[in-house]
């Protein structure tokens, strides 16, 4: 019982997770931009949220809808106003660019908000817990699990099934070709963007009802969600929620067996996963 | 000739580093099929490009409708209503057979072709219009990428070397179907290697070399010793 309790916790865990690799995923896969500020943006997400629940007085989950179309519009000024002018040939320019803008981001959020630890308050919900046959499950990661189905499910149906996603995987493909069908690149990133900055607004606050954050720790959720990415396969979103999953589980057994472990046992875990498969599980099939 | 709708100025275009075109100047009336014929690297890909904006030019260079649309993205362009059916069909893998179509008519222009339209002129395309692109055959993914091009209900309708790797049978069909196709109003500019098709279909021809125009005439008055000068350049 203690077992399948890790395996349930750690399964959870990886819907957050899967919310910071979801963005990550959707950047990658629409203009194969790798996001080096993505962590750092997530935080930024978690810092607003903060802003405003407690300028405005609003539950952190209501923040959200503030929260979300603010970092979207950013994401949207950002490509068209930077990222775009690093796309091209060279994989190079974009990392720098963004490797300077995580940079950037975590300064000026250490200048606001100091470099002390911050927790939103979201009241009975973080300790609120259902239980079930001997497994007591918190409402809070269960909510998170929820969310991350939920927005990856939205992201899947957006990209199939909407003339927006046909023209992202359209440019995705082909972008030159893509232009003669009336499709303005700069634009389409433009709004893939303000997609993923939309959906790392969500995980960000989130990750700020769950635990206390401080202007440092974006680099470490970059890596937990390329991890999440990688596993499931680039280009794959629901292999995302599934590499996700794999690293919280993997997590959350490392610490159990020893509470050092926990981030050692979820980077073995990856490391293995590539080494026996370097596609990732669930690569995207195409032709 | 009155008011052309596509006039081509002095057109320099360059590929890379190195100039494909030099002072190309070239007319296209309205409802007119153009040929352009020409050996390998003769620069007619690059003119087809300078055309529909893929290469960007001075603004002057090219002139659509009496507006000059040289220098607009290739997006700019296609809304304006030129259409171009790529060199290799350049089909979008991951979407499917309609997808392609449907998002060449995401453009939003009015006319005569939707998706029946397209159905009925290539009725395997229905079909299959669930499956992948890149699973039809040579011949089905050109009717694709002509559809996608049509479903634009464009004015001007370009043609990149669409017998490019097809089965000569498949070729047959296609260029059997090019009437029905054009026959709408529609002006066409067909690049083409094979010179006895593209005379046939084409009313009037453009003969390239090495970047510049060096034989223009009426398709069906043509000798074909004047046109093996214009090609190779030999006397």
């Amino acid at each position: 019982m203690e077992w399948v309790n890790v395996v349930v916790q750690g399964t959870l865990l990886g819907g957050l997770y899967a919310l910071f690799a979801a963005g990550l995923s959707l950047i990658f896969g629409v203009m194969r931009l790798v996001n080096i500020a993505h962590g750092d943006l997530i935080v930024l997400g978690a810092y607003l949220g903060l802003s405003v629940t407690t300028v405005l007085g609003l539950h952190p989950l209501l923040a959200l809808i503030l929260v979300v179309p603010v970092m979207a519009g950013f994401g949207y000024v950002l490509q068209r106003g930077i990222l775009n002018q690093t796309l091209g040939k060279d994989i190079l320019p974009p990392l720098l660019v963004t490797f300077g803008l995580s940079v950037i981001i975590q300064n000026t959020l250490l200048e606001t908000y100091s470099a002390d630890p911050q927790k939103m308050n979201a009241g009975a919900l973080e300790t609120a817990s259902v239980s079930a046959g001997g497994l007591s499950v918190g409402l809070l990661p269960l909510l998170t699990f929820g969310t991350a189905i939920a927005v990856i499910a939205t992201l899947q149906w957006i990209f199939y099934r909407t003339a927006l996603g046909r023209a992202f995987r359209a440019t995705s493909d082909n972008p030159e070709i893509a232009q003669l069908m009336g499709l303005n690149r700069r634009h389409i990133f433009g709004l893939a963007m303000a997609l993923a900055l939309g959906v790392t607004a969500i995980a960000g606050i989130m990750l700020g009802i769950r635990t206390s954050f401080d202007p440092s720790i974006g680099g470490g959720r970059l890596i937990f969600g390329f991890e999440a990415v990688i596993i499931g396969g680039l280009g794959n979103l629901w292999g995302t929620l599934a590499g996700g999953v794999i690293l919280g589980v993997a997590q959350t057994i490392g610490a159990k067996i020893d509470p050092g472990w926990q981030l050692l046992a979820g980077h073995l875990a990856f490391l293995i996963i590539l080494a026996l498969r370097p596609n990732g599980l669930f690569p995207r099939i195409d032709g | 000739m009155p008011d052309p709708l596509l006039s081509l100025c002095g057109l320099d275009a360059f590929y890379g580093d190195f100039q494909a075109l030099y002072g190309v100047d070239l007319q296209v009336a309205q409802g007119e099929v153009l040929a352009i014929i020409g050996a390998n690297g003769a620069g007619k890909t690059t003119l087809m490009r300078s055309i529909s904006s893929l290469t960007r030019n001075r603004a002057e260079m090219v002139r659509y409708r009496g507006e000059n649309i040289g220098a607009l993205r290739a997006d700019e362009v296609a809304a304006r209503g030129i259409a171009l059916v790529p060199e290799g069909r350049q089909l979008f893998p991951s979407l499917s057979v309609e997808e392609n179509l449907i998002i060449g008519g995401q453009i939003g222009r009015k006319g005569p072709w939707s998706l029946p339209a397209i159905y009925t002129l290539f009725p395997i395309l229905q079909e299959r219009r669930h499956q992948q692109s890149t699973s039809l055959s040579g011949g089905q993914q050109q009717m694709v990428a002509i559809g996608r091009a049509l479903m634009a209900n464009p004015n001007l309708i370009l043609f990149d070397e669409i017998s490019l790797g097809l089965a000569p049978i498949i070729i047959k069909d296609i260029y059997a179907a090019l009437p029905g196709i054009i026959g709408e109003g529609m002006s066409a500019l067909i690049v083409e290697q094979d010179i006895t098709k593209a005379l046939a279909v084409s009313s009037r021809f453009y003969c390239l070399q090495e970047g510049r125009v060096s034989l223009e005439g009426a398709s069906a008055t043509v000798a074909r010793e004047e046109i093996s000068r214009a090609y190779f350049g030999v006397a």
